[in-house]
This record gives C-alpha cells, sequence and structure tokens, in this order.
C-alpha cells in the first residue's frame, strides 16, 4: 500500500500541471529522488494547482474549437449567435464535450443568465391540475440519465463544406439528466381529446415548439444534467426539453412551459416545417439512420501508406444503432465495423475499422443500419426516390442522412467528394 | 412528508382505484393562479383561443412600424434591411423557396408569414411573443393587431381599413392556407417514411 502512494501523488500533479511535466522530466534528469514530485514555482505551474482545485482546464497543447457554420459571422450584426459546429474530426469516443457541443438557434439568440432559484416550469392547457414546479422540486422527482444525440436539420454535406465538422458538425452527443416528461404529464393528468404538446422556452424570444403527444408520453426528458453537471448555459441552463431523435429545433431550451393542446399548434418555430408534400414532413421530423467517417476525413492528411483505424460516428433518430458497414472503394464492397461504444437508442456510436492503405487515390464511406431496420441511403437513392436527377445540385428533402463519401487523394490529402 | 410510489401503488390496488385515472403520484409541485397562467400563456393557436381583447387597423400599424423601430432591421418597405424581408416587393414570386441555400432547413422565405404562413394567428403571436429585438413581450394587444393588419395588409392578403380583433384575425383568408398537408402521426420505432430508401 505505501509504494503506491507516490506514484499516485505523481499522476495526480502532473495530470494537471500544465507546465509540470516538462519540469517534473528536467529535475528527474538531474538527479532528484524518481517519483517524487516538487512542487511547481513556475506562474504556469501555480495557475495549475489552483485550477486543480477549480473548474479544470484542457492541456494547451490541445487547441481545437468550434466555428460557425459556413463562416457566417456568429454573433452577427445584431449580435445574435446562430449555428456553430462541433469540430468532430476531432471527437473521442461517443460523448461530445459540452463545451463542443454545437450551438444551433432558429432567429438567432442570445443566451439568457436564469437564476436557478427563480426558475420554474409550468404545465397546464388540456390536463385535469395545472402545476408549477420550482427546480428544487423537478430534482426531487425519479431522475432518469440518457445518452441522446442531437442535431440540427441543417445538418447536411454542401459542395462547399469540406471538413466532417463542416458536413456533419451540427450534431453532437450528451448525457442527459432529468424527468421524464411523461412524469410531469402524468402528474397533470392529460385530458382525453388531447393530440399535442407546445414546449416553450425562457430566452427573449421564446422559441416554442409544437410535440406530439405521443411522443411526449414516449421518452422525452426534462433534462437539468449534462455530462455530470448542470445543463450548459448555450444549451438552455438550467432546463432543457429533449426530444430523442428529433431535429434539433425540437429540443426546448431554458423549458418553462409545457402546454397541452388538441391540435398542431403552429408556432414560429413549426411554421419553419411546412410542406406541401407530407413525405417531406415525414422527413423533417425524425432524424434517419446516419453516420459519417471522422477520421480518416476532408481536410486531414494522411501520413502516408500503412496501417490506419478508419473510424467515425453513427446515430439514428429512430433507435440504436444495430450495424455500421465501411466501404473503401467507392462503394462495391463492404465490411462490417467494429461497435465501440454502447449502443443506446437515439446515441452517437463510434465506430472503427482496421485499414492499411496502399497510397492510391481511394473513396471510403461508412452507412449505418438501425435496430428499425432502415439502412442509411446513398445521394442516389434518394434522387431516385424522388424521380430526380443525382447532379451536384440535387439537395436531399428533410433532415439529409446520406452516406458521406470521403475521397482520399495519392498525395494523402482527404476532400468531401459527394458533389464531384 | 413523501407517500412512497410502492405504497400509493399498493393503496391504489387495494381500494380499487385505476392508476390510468392518472391520480398525481408525487404531488410535487403547486396549483398556478389564474393571474399566473393568464400572464404565462402566450401560444396563441390557429384557432386564437387565446387572442386577448384589443383591435388595429393596418393605418396604424404603419405609423408602429416606423415609431417601434422595426424599419430600422427590416428596411422602411418591409425589405432590403439586414433582418428578414417582410413584405414582397409588388411583382416578385411568392412561391415558397429558400433564401439562403447554404441554411436549407425546409424553411419558407424566412419572414415571410403574411404569404405563406396557413394561419394568421402565428403572425400575432410571433411579432407579441418575439418583437422588437432587445424589448421582445412589450407590444400592447392592440400594437401587435395592428402590426399584423398592416404587415396583411402590405402582402394584399387584407384591407387598408379591416379591423383586427380575436374574432376576426383567425377567420382571415391565407394564400397559402389550403396549400399545406397535416402533419403525419408518430409512432415509436418506425421509420420516418415507408418506401423510403
Amino acid at each position: 500500500m505505501e509504494s503506491k502512494k507516490p506514484s499516485r501523488r505523481k499522476f495526480l500533479a502532473s495530470g494537471a500541471a500544465v507546465a509540470g511535466a516538462a519540469a517534473v522530466a528536467a529535475r528527474s534528469a538531474s538527479g532528484q529522488t524518481p517519483g517524487l514530485v516538487p512542487v511547481p514555482t513556475s506562474e504556469a505551474g501555480k495557475k495549475a494547482i489552483k485550477e486543480m482545485v477549480a473548474y479544470g482546464d484542457r492541456s494547451k497543447f490541445v487547441t481545437y474549437v468550434r466555428e460557425p457554420a459556413d463562416g457566417r459571422p456568429s454573433p452577427d450584426a445584431f449580435g445574435l449567435t446562430f449555428h456553430v459546429v462541433t469540430p468532430l474530426g476531432e471527437s473521442v469516443g461517443s460523448i461530445t464535450p459540452s463545451s463542443l457541443h454545437y450551438v444551433a438557434a432558429h432567429r438567432g439568440f442570445y443566451v439568457p443568465e436564469i437564476d436557478p432559484k427563480e426558475h420554474k416550469l409550468m404545465v397546464h392547457g388540456m390536463v385535469d391540475r395545472p402545476l408549477i414546479f420550482t427546480m428544487d422540486e423537478l430534482k426531487r422527482l425519479p431522475s432518469v440519465t440518457r445518452v441522446h444525440f442531437l442535431e440540427c436539420i441543417g445538418n447536411r454535406s454542401t459542395a462547399r463544406r469540406n471538413t466532417v465538422a463542416q458536413t456533419h458538425g451540427m450534431t453532437s452527443c450528451s448525457e442527459w439528466t432529468g424527468v421524464l416528461l411523461s412524469t410531469l404529464l402524468k402528474e397533470a393528468g392529460v385530458q382525453s381529446g388531447a393530440s399535442w404538446i407546445v414546449s416553450e422556452g425562457g430566452e427573449e424570444v421564446k422559441g416554442a415548439s409544437s410535440v406530439p403527444l405521443s411522443k411526449a408520453m414516449d421518452d422525452c426528458l426534462v433534462a437539468w444534467g449534462q455530462n455530470g453537471e448542470p445543463v450548459r448555459p448555450q444549451q438552455g441552463f438550467p432546463l432543457r426539453l429533449i426530444v430523442p431523435g428529433f431535429e434539433g429545433i425540437y429540443q426546448t431550451k431554458y423549458l418553462r412551459r409545457v402546454k397541452v393542446v388538441d391540435r398542431y399548434y403552429m408556432t414560429y418555430n413549426d411554421y419553419g416545417h411546412l410542406q406541401k408534400d407530407p413525405r417531406t414532413i415525414a422527413l423533417t421530423e425524425q432524424i434517419g439512420p446516419k453516420s459519417v467517417i471522422t477520421r480518416p476525413a476532408g481536410g486531414q492528411q494522411m501520413a502516408g501508406p500503412g496501417y490506419y483505424e478508419i473510424t467515425g460516428l453513427a446515430w439514428s433518430g429512430g433507435g440504436a444503432v444495430r450495424r455500421v458497414e465501411v466501404s473503401t472503394d467507392g462503394g462495391k464492397m463492404w465490411k462490417e465495423a467494429e461497435l465501440r461504444t454502447p449502443t443506446y437508442r437515439m446515441a452517437h456510436t463510434r465506430f472503427a475499422l482496421p485499414w492499411t492503405w496502399d497510397g492510391k487515390q481511394c473513396e471510403i464511406m461508412s452507412r449505418c443500419t438501425d435496430d428499425v431496420g432502415t439502412v442509411q441511403p446513398s445521394r442516389a437513392q434518394v434522387a431516385k426516390f424522388w424521380n430526380e436527377p443525382l447532379t451536384p445540385n440535387f439537395q436531399v428533402k428533410g433532415a439529409d442522412n446520406t452516406i458521406q463519401v470521403w475521397r482520399i487523394m495519392s498525395d494523402g490529402s482527404v476532400h468531401n467528394a459527394n458533389f464531384s | 412528508m413523501r407517500t412512497s410510489p410502492k405504497l400509493l401503488l399498493a393503496a391504489l390496488m387495494i381500494f380499487g382505484v385505476s392508476l390510468s385515472a392518472q391520480s398525481p403520484t408525487y404531488h410535487l409541485g403547486r396549483t398556478p393562479t389564474p393571474d399566473e397562467l393568464k400572464a404565462w400563456d402566450i401560444s396563441i393557436g390557429p384557432a386564437g383561443k387565446e387572442l386577448p381583447p384589443g383591435h388595429g387597423t393596418a393605418k396604424d400599424g404603419a405609423e408602429l412600424f416606423i415609431n417601434k423601430g422595426c424599419v430600422a432591421c427590416h428596411g422602411r418597405n418591409g425589405e432590403g434591411g439586414k433582418a428578414p424581408t417582410l413584405i414582397v416587393p409588388k411583382g416578385a414570386s411568392t412561391a415558397p423557396g429558400k433564401a439562403n441555400p447554404e441554411m436549407d432547413m425546409g424553411i419558407q422565405a424566412p419572414g415571410l408569414m403574411a404569404v405563406s404562413s396557413p394561419f394568421a394567428t402565428v403572425m400575432w403571436d410571433y411579432i407579441h411573443r418575439g418583437m422588437p429585438l432587445g424589448r421582445e413581450g412589450s407590444l400592447t394587444a392592440d400594437e401587435a393587431y395592428s402590426l399584423t393588419a398592416f404587415l396583411l395588409y402590405k402582402n394584399d392578403v387584407i384591407k387598408e381599413d379591416d379591423v383586427l380583433d380575436a374574432q376576426s384575425l383567425p377567420k382571415i383568408k391565407m394564400p397559402n392556407a389550403a396549400a399545406y398537408t397535416e402533419h403525419p402521426e408518430w409512432k415509436h420505432g418506425t421509420p420516418r417514411l415507408a418506401n423510403y430508401p
């Protein structure tokens, strides 16, 4: 037991001391007792010690961050934040760090500062007992913790988007903790004849969406926790509605009100969904099975021929990922990839396939099958469904879940090959 | 004291009360007062049941469009500003389409609710809850009726002296009222669309 102490101390210190590691190595080399860590005296070392107690930072050598979608200024001319994407090319495992979660807003928004002591949620409308809950009361109710992805319906590959952050970065995955919306609705007592709910946020525009009651009673989550801590302000602190598998706009941030109603309520957010074709409406609500290779991916550079692990993320709005296949020859042959993380429903799942690159130009891609049995389609298949010619201008209607093709050139550069 | 769910379930079974009656289980939360319900419920459905008393015309709305600062962002004639176009220039197409090809989210030309929304109620709802930027929720009911009337008049949906109120607003026949289909029913564990690849 005694012998374990120094190594544990060393681990803790070197893990947090940003500049400490180099100092430790230097002092060890200069003849100090191995295993004993001197107290850092540099300014960086002092900061590291302080931070070990406070909210920890990542290494200064890890620098990737989010970026505004399509370089659109965010904040814009009005100071409003629009779409900001997750750096998926650097993604590890299946959970997105809260600090790197994508941010999207229908109108654009300012992040409100909401005091959780003041925040309340009202459940009313076609219920027997309208109720107002405080945050403390919500936390006393039975909680569930579930891993779910969120995805903006604008998350799609275009000819101008080359990196996987640009083509697919408007999806992220978190572990959410909260109370099931069905628990709250049962407490209030939903009346017969009700068929939809309207969920409303507390930000300045009070963004609201209509959600089918069948979905609200199925698996929607009123979340106060995200990745082991309170939901982040950019993600809806202190309370966010999670509508698993539905597109991002349904995931109402700063949730303050749930109204039970008897029809589609046509909010400003809903108004954007209106389509003349019922088939298109069906494709704008729930996200289809989808996957993308995150390494090697557009904008990255291969180090040369040899062994690589092809890896990426797969998810579906309809359920769990059942399998992922990868092709390295432009879609002629498919190999089953290994699933490296648990396959939760409506959650990112990490897949990987061992591969040796021969240094020649090739096209790699992945496709996902969910546990409903739906298979991720190619752009060609979707164009055929709509009886439209497959040209670079062909736009997938609704949420785009088509296969992403990356072209690796013989010089090792990787490009978006969906449109050329 | 909190009653344990198990105890409650046992009690319910003993007394023959069905759980499907949705009796409260946890007895947390409080009943909102009528004033709270009224103040919080800003949703206006297509039937307009929640519309408050008040009225307004396009003429009043034209003045408010300037006095409330709408012109600063949306442009003097409801177009050409930094914020979305609100009034379709004469002769321009009103067909639904993408205003910004990089943001194809199935959205009709942003802002053009007067010509693409099937119900006028969503215009009143959004102006009332979401405008003006930075002073959201500050408009009175009369002002929201007037601004809605102004935008509908400028887009040739109503006449200049039509009075909008809780009765007349939901009855407005919108140009695209018949052009939309109902939302399909959502079912757990089913594909988005049958036969879609």
